[in-house]
């Protein structure tokens, strides 16, 4: 199968391109970039005017919901979602029933999203068994079974030495910690930032504390471990400092964000919108601006969805007792090209946040378009207007505060290596 | 319609009260103008008035209280309303029925008025979006956020003693961390126009953000009481003190308990009020909480007409409708 794509503006950071540029595909590669090979005769043309074509996104964070809590989402309901949004590899957090902590479940995950066919999907292993903060788990196992990373996810690692020990046991693995945040003793069972919004509201709180101190402290044994760490979904002003002064004193440490994050604030709860009880939580408009600058400096390097899809029930409840989490695949894209319209970022420096970065973080084949290069790709109008509504989400989770926003930014087509899996109608 | 609109109909009148927060001040003094004429009823031989002959109240409590429920239970009935009493503790939400689907089974016997009692901030609210339209909420009390008809009857009183509220200085005490009580009150206070509240107590009981809320923060009681008008103790809750937030309660009473030397610190017709009920010797001193300038029982009773007040307007409303 030959398939060209012409008349669009290619923008691929990793080989320095920006600017119209036609793209050639053979089967599963890209073949050429530019101009066509002699005798090159497509099967099928794209044609991408006034369209970007970028590599496919690349999503630090989805959680798919299979196995353990098919009534939410699944392996095919929510990869066609991501294919629908450009996304064509994303990575799954180990908080699945039962936790990704052994081969047999990294195994099962891969097998279905072979069937499902939408998108590459890569797993993160549980830093420790069951994800118990206790006891490491299999690190070599899972790595071999295909595991990326580790963590330990929002299951926060009471006891330093075994943070230390697991850290130092990553390292000898060569495996990423991808490390969450969130110190629970802290946090203490809040479920919105401790700020004006909580306190009118009578919702429990986390402080800024329950973040940075957990950052302080897992600084200090990545500097004394050498591990190498990727800190994620950030929400505070001052860790995003403190995690900036480490890059800078040269320690092996990359950041992301959600992107929601880089548009909600407390404020954005209302008078309880169960939409926006997500963790960490929405934080102050002065977090929030500090998080849209680390992201136009490179001190955040990766935006994700931190897609969590839910049945209606999970948010159909007082504030305090719905689930949190949003979903948000089908948001990743337009919410990032809303910083590059209000010009905090630029359309290249977007796609490295969305495709390339996170693509290194995960050290996988992806997020560039060279010759040779798997092709996946991204095509995406960036002038389309539309208005994201729970009839047309594609993920089986409608929960998101951002229906009936206005979204700009539309995926036209998306290619998984050299297949058309989406398509706008 | 933003979410703010939800405690009004398309009238713009009261259809449930959930919050005081946001309320104009019209609100508040209609509340408590109603409410005055309601006060005598209880005095009278005849206890009762037809006003809401026919309708149903459910009162539904999925938290225990004894003093809430029954004074709205008796004010349901002097309005010739018929009530039903839910504990929830005992009944299908334990056994894994939804909130939503006991609501549904409820309005499916054609009640029109909740008065909801939850222990989860915001329940109100939900309950108030998801009922049908010819139902109304009263919020008698969600997690830590509101107790509006408690922070009402609170004004209610302070006016019957105080009159002016612009001109007044009042301080409430204790746990305003995890006060619906407090909240209410703070809400209330500046609406109707008081220059200046103060809350008092240590560090951990109070919000970092309290002077959001429109307070003078105190940690020190005889500073924070020096030349108030009116005095607000709250209830230590013991249960939630276990752990960090308070040494013992012993220490508890001589920082911040009301006793006859700090009350000496206010104004010499300061009146002392508490939502009841009291921990005698742990946030106030018996010989105070008894003594001439207490006015609590007197808030008890005010309870009565104030909750009259609010449910007759809230269902009243419709016949004029």
């Amino acid at each position: 199968m030959y398939i060209e794509i012409i008349n669009g503006h290619l923008i691929d950071p990793r080989n320095q391109v920006d600017g119209p540029t036609n793209v050639y595909i053979q089967d599963e590669q890209v073949i050429a970039i530019g101009k066509a090979p002699a005798g090159f005769k497509a099967d099928r043309t794209i044609d991408a005017s006034g369209n970007i074509v970028c590599p496919g996104l690349v999503d630090l964070s989805a959680r798919l919901r299979e196995p353990g809590q098919e009534h939410k989402g699944t392996i095919a309901s929510e990869t066609r979602a991501a294919a629908a949004s450009g996304i064509t590899s994303l990575c799954i957090p180990p908080d699945t029933n039962p936790v990704i902590d052994t081969p047999a479940v990294v195994e099962l995950i891969h097998r279905r999203n072979l069937d499902a066919g939408n998108c590459h999907a890569y797993t993160l292993g549980a830093l420790t068994k069951g994800l118990d903060g206790e006891h490491l788990s299999e690190m070599a196992h899972l790595k071999d079974a295909g595991c990326v990373g580790v963590s330990n996810i929002i299951n926060c690692i009471n006891n330093p030495q075994v943070l230390r020990r697991a850290l130092e046991y990553a390292a000898s693995v060569d495996l990423t910690v991808f490390f969450y945040p969130l110190d629970n003793g802290l946090a203490n069972g809040g479920i919105a930032h401790e700020g004006a919004v909580a306190t009118r509201l009578g919702i429990p709180g986390i402080p800024e504390a329950a973040e940075t101190h957990a950052v302080a402290n897992f600084l200090m044994l990545v500097e004394q471990t050498g591990a190498r760490v990727h800190f994620c979904r950030l929400s505070t002003a001052r860790a995003v400092q403190m995690i900036g002064r480490s890059k800078f004193e040269g320690h092996d440490i990359t950041a992301d964000v959600a992107a929601h994050q880089l548009h909600l604030t407390e404020m954005d709860l209302g008078f309880f919108n169960s939409q926006c009880n997500v963790r960490p939580p929405l934080r102050t408009q002065r977090d929030r601006d500090e998080l849209r600058a680390a992201v136009a400096d490179n001190r955040i390097e990766v935006i994700c969805s931190d897609h969590q899809p839910h049945d209606i029930d999970a948010k159909l409840a007082p504030f305090g007792d719905t689930e949190p989490g949003m979903s948000a695949l089908e948001t990743l894209l337009p919410l990032s090209l809303r910083l590059v319209s209000e010009k905090k970022l630029s359309m290249s420096n977007m796609i490295e946040h969305l495709s390339t970065t996170p693509a290194e973080i995960l050290n996988i084949d992806a997020g560039h378009l060279s010759v040779g290069a798997i092709a996946d790709i991204c095509i995406f109008d960036p002038n389309a207007h539309w208005v994201l509504s729970s009839e047309t989400m594609i993920s089986r989770g409608k929960n998101s505060p951002f229906l009936d926003w206005e979204l700009q930014g539309r995926v036209t087509h998306t290619l998984l290596a050299g297949n058309l899996v989406h398509e706008l109608k | 319609m933003s979410k703010r609109d939800i405690q009004f109909d398309q009238n713009g009148l009261l259809r449930h009260f959930l919050t005081i927060d946001g309320l104009p001040r019209q609100t508040l003094t209609d509340i408590l103008d109603t409410a005055e004429n309601f006060s005598t009823v209880g005095t009278q031989q005849a206890k009762k008035v037809p006003l809401l002959r026919g309708k149903t109240l459910v009162n539904l409590f999925f938290e225990p209280s004894t003093r809430t429920r029954t004074t709205f239970e008796l004010a349901a009935k002097r309005l010739s309303a018929d009530v039903l009493n839910i504990n929830i503790q005992a009944s299908s939400t334990s056994k894994g029925e939804s909130l939503l689907d006991m609501l549904r089974n409820l309005e499916a016997m054609h009640c029109d008025m909740f008065i909801v009692r939850h222990n989860t901030s915001g329940a109100a609210h939900f309950i108030a979006e998801h009922v049908a339209p010819h139902i109304s909420v009263i919020n008698a009390g969600d997690g830590r956020h509101a107790h509006p008809t408690q922070g009402m009857l609170d004004m209610f009183t302070i006016r019957r003693h105080k009159q002016d509220f612009t001109k007044l200085r009042v301080a409430i005490v204790g746990d305003i961390l995890h006060s619906r009580v407090a909240r209410s009150e703070i809400h209330a206070l500046n609406i109707l126009g008081v220059p200046e509240v103060r809350v008092i107590g240590p560090h951990t009981l109070i919000p970092r953000e309290a002077s959001s809320l429109g307070v003078h923060v105190y940690h020190d009681m005889k500073e924070g009481l020096r030349d108030v008008d009116v005095i607000i103790m709250l209830r230590l809750q013991r249960e939630r003190m276990l752990g960090a937030m308070l040494p013992s309660e012993d220490e508890y009473f001589i920082q911040y308990g009301l006793t006859r030397k700090k009350l000496a610190l206010a104004k010499p017709d300061a009146i002392v009020m508490h939502p009841g009920p009291i921990n005698r010797g742990v946030e106030i001193e018996s010989a105070v909480a008894d003594g001439p300038q207490s006015v609590i029982l007197e808030q008890v009773t005010n309870g009565l007409a104030v909750r009259m007040a609010v449910m007759s307007m809230v269902l009243g409303r419709k016949q004029e409708a």
